[in-house]
């Protein structure tokens, strides 16, 4: 029973031109009815929904054409000709196309239509053509070309019951006519190579024109390498006849198109359209900068200020938990065990450090989707791109750097808008790089502790100088290697930065709500689970091996302190001191404690003391983490609150008072800045190489990262000390 | 002349697409062959790249790519 329904269920694609609507459509045919996953070996999204029983619905990666140039393109191509391994070939093909801006959409649907698969046009947006003065007629557009077309507003959700029924009723139909005859040069090599390589002529066809694409792949896979010699001589052959194989192709599309087209679409001057009235302003070189300036420092503030609030809630919520389950524990035979500090610190820790990330994640996506669904994205990339080419990446480059100064994890996965696969790695491999909130608490501790308050040039504070220097450290390191990348490893020709400006929009709240659960529920399942193993991983190292001989040498300290007689307040403060020092001692003989021993050799060059070598390595789930663990080490206790001035001046004055065991102070300006200089270049962030590693799906890129900024790290950090101490 | 000498507000009609390999069957595809009617509309404000309007829709082109289309005004 089970397999013949299996068998039994068809499958739908869909396909479109970017900026057509397919979002929406998939959205409103499938509901929340839709499985998410990769397909294999690449960063391609699948998107699969239901559409009713037995009939599935699979939302192919937007495209203009199926000459696949980038991964994204391949997979829908490979999809619609049964290339794809592991997906069988849909039953039918719906084109969605934008009713006003026919010619370019029909584009995709004269090559879907030699697919050989049944065809039906969605035409989208006849709403907006209308207002446009583009008036379409689709029963005469439908005759003209010979395949169903079913005029819609799907944000509106009209036109689906008809797509629906015009899908049911087409199933299983043969594949539409072509009207088109190819000239005499490419129809004799598409004959010759027919003769040659039994496949069918979609194939073909894409293989002759294609040079290097995946058709050309697929051929050689089946046919032997000796195809690829066979297609480079057609080629020249048909250049020799006047043009190249590419060029006859989009004319013989266009011109059919053309004449199809033109009597069934009537135009009026519509006047100037609200886009180009909106784009006078918001892509003007004054106005339009100074708009593009006010909402990307807004998105900034909004992402950096408003999710604190949600933040400290959860973060409060996780603490009440924490104290919750060892108040639970309380007199029973766990308490103060490694299976109370397992759940207290590790799990509950680990889930806790997961989730903080959402509000972040929700309100950087919330954008992302507003200016993505409204057209704002496009333009955002068009005013920026000359400010990032000149480290070998794009104006759509632009988002995910900035946001990784509020935070990495939502930067990389934002580097998702990038369709060219070398760009986006490169911007996800250096986006960690931008000084992210996190690593404001390390900073700001150093900087009160051991910069002075000093004026320089009469009115520029000097913390405030050192500060700003960390961000600036962290883009000219960022740029520097992102220009080395693109020039070295992902070394490749420039992508045609080619891009559709599209019409403005009002944004879809169903399609911005979904990118957003998207978004929360992709790094939570995917990334979270990673994160909290780290850090499970992370609280074991820190926890044992818990010598007996400190919890015996404590015991008898606590013993003591209880027999001096004192009063209730003091003894109450004898014992909180104890327990801190207990826990400073822990924490020193802890395998972390004994890794920092072991590579002191290598963090004196740094100025560092095997403590703060320690307090690098432990904080590796999180860098914010390096601010407690030096408070625990240095028998202060775990709540340190930097924003606290109190709390922050006790720290402050210990660490001053850290001494080498010559009686040299171990912290001064030279080993404060080298320290800054690790951690604003250094990977210590769990989640972020996490998100890195399901971004690019491969631990390779994920581990990269992390050890090109280790290093980039560690010298940095030589470099402050070697030359702060000779200054 | 090449798309790319136009200043906003010029324009005319393709003549031949320049460019090959992708970036040429790029353009192709998105409607530059012989005969479109294209016309700048306006130069991103750091000079690069240019925004065109083709057909019914705006297209955004580096300079470098637009050199890859003449046109007759």
């Amino acid at each position: 029973m089970s397999v013949s329904a299996a068998a039994s269920v068809r499958r739908i694609a869909l396909i479109g031109n970017p900026n057509t609507g397919k979002t929406t459509l998939f959205n409103a045919l499938t509901g929340l009815a839709q499985r998410v996953g990769n397909y294999p070996g690449v960063t391609v999204e699948k998107k699969i929904g239901k559409l009713e029983p037995g009939l599935e619905v699979i939302d192919l990666p937007g495209t203009y054409s199926l000459a696949a140039h980038s991964p994204d393109e391949r997979v829908a191509v490979d999809v619609l000709l049964g290339a794809q391994a592991g997906e069988p070939r849909p039953d039918l093909v719906v084109v969605i196309a934008d009713a006003g801006n026919l010619e370019r959409n029909l584009y995709l649907v004269t090559q879907v239509m030699e697919t050989g698969l049944p065809v039906v046009v969605a035409l989208n947006m006849m709403d907006v053509a209308r207002e446009n003065g583009i008036a379409v007629d689709p029963a005469g557009l439908e005759s003209a070309l010979g395949v169903p077309i079913v005029p819609m507003v799907a944000a509106r959700r009209e036109g689906l019951d008809e797509l629906r029924a015009a899908v049911k009723r087409r199933l299983g139909s043969p594949a539409p006519k072509t009207g088109w005859t190819w000239p005499p040069p490419l129809a004799k090599e598409l004959e010759a190579l027919r003769h040659a390589c039994q496949e069918e002529d979609c194939l073909l066809l894409r293989a002759l024109v294609d040079e290097g694409g995946a058709a050309e792949e697929a051929l050689a896979g089946r046919h032997g390498a000796g195809v690829r010699e066979r297609l480079r001589g057609a080629r020249a052959r048909i250049r020799e006849a006047g043009k190249p194989a590419a060029a006859f192709e989009a004319q013989t599309r266009y011109a059919w198109i053309g004449q199809a087209v033109r009597p069934h679409v009537s135009r009026r001057d519509a006047g100037v359209s609200f886009t180009d009235r909106a784009d006078a302003l918001l892509t003007h070189r004054v106005f339009g900068s100074a708009v593009f300036a006010v909402l990307m420092t807004g998105v900034f503030m909004v992402i950096f200020r408003c999710a604190g609030p949600f933040m400290d809630f959860i973060d409060a919520m996780f603490g009440t938990l924490q104290e919750g389950v060892t108040g639970l524990l309380a007199g029973t035979a766990l308490e103060g065990g490694a299976f109370e500090s397992l759940l207290v610190d590790g799990v509950i820790a680990g889930v806790g450090g997961v989730l903080i990330f959402l509000p972040q994640i929700c309100f950087l996506f919330l954008f992302i989707a507003l200016l993505e669904d409204c057209g704002y994205m496009a333009r955002a990339a068009f005013l920026m791109d000359r400010l990032l080419r000149f480290c070998g990446l794009s104006g759509h480059s632009f988002i995910p750097m900035m946001s990784s100064f509020a935070c990495a994890v939502p930067g990389v996965m934002s580097a998702r808008t990038i369709a060219n696969p070398r760009d986006r790695l490169a911007t996800i491999l250096v986006a960690p790089l931008m000084s992210c909130s996190a690593r404001l608490p390390v900073y700001s501790l150093l900087v009160a502790a051991f910069v002075s308050d000093a004026v320089v040039a009469g009115f520029l504070p000097l913390r405030g100088l050192v500060f700003a220097a960390m961000y600036f450290l962290g883009i000219v390191v960022a740029v520097a290697v992102a220009f080395l990348l693109k020039r070295t490893l992902l070394k490749g020709p420039t992508p045609p930065f080619v891009m559709e400006l599209p019409p403005y929009r009002r944004p879809s709240p169903r399609n911005v709500s979904l990118r957003v659960w998207e978004a929360a529920k992709a790094f939570t399942v995917r990334a979270g689970t990673i994160i909290l193993a780290i850090s499970i991983v992370i609280w074991a190292l820190n926890y044992f091996p818990r010598s007996d001989e400190i919890a015996e040498s404590y015991a008898i300290l606590r013993e003591a302190a209880e027999a001096e007689g004192l009063d209730e307040d003091a003894l109450a403060a004898r014992l909180e001191d104890l327990e801190r020092l207990e826990a400073g001692a822990y924490q020193r003989d802890s395998y972390f404690g004994r890794m920092g021993h072991f590579i002191e050799p290598l963090v004196r060059p740094l100025g560092w003391d095997w403590r703060i070598g320690m307090a690098a390595l432990a904080s590796f789930p999180a860098r914010e983490v390096v601010v407690a663990t030096l408070g625990i080490i240095y028998d202060l206790g775990g709540e340190v609150d930097v924003e606290d001035d109190t709390s922050r001046a006790r720290m402050v004055e210990r660490l001053q008072a850290v001494a080498w065991p010559d009686g040299r102070p171990v912290f001064n300006l030279p080993v404060a800045l080298s320290i800054m200089v690790f951690f604003a270049l250094c990977c210590q962030c769990g989640a972020t190489v996490a998100t890195i590693k399901r971004e690019t799906n491969s631990w390779k890129w994920a581990l990269f990262a992390f050890a090109y900024m280790t290093v980039l790290a560690y010298v940095g950090a030589l470099a402050a000390y070697q030359i702060g101490i000779r200054v | 002349m090449l798309l790319s000498a136009c200043r906003p507000g010029q324009g005319g009609r393709v003549t031949r697409t320049l460019a090959e390999g992708p970036l040429g069957q790029r353009l192709m595809e998105m409607g530059l062959i012989e005969g479109a009617r294209v016309q700048v509309v306006r130069v991103a404000p750091l000079g690069d790249p240019v925004e065109i309007r083709l057909n019914d829709y705006h297209l955004s082109l580096r300079k470098a790519e637009a050199e890859g289309v003449e046109i007759e005004p």
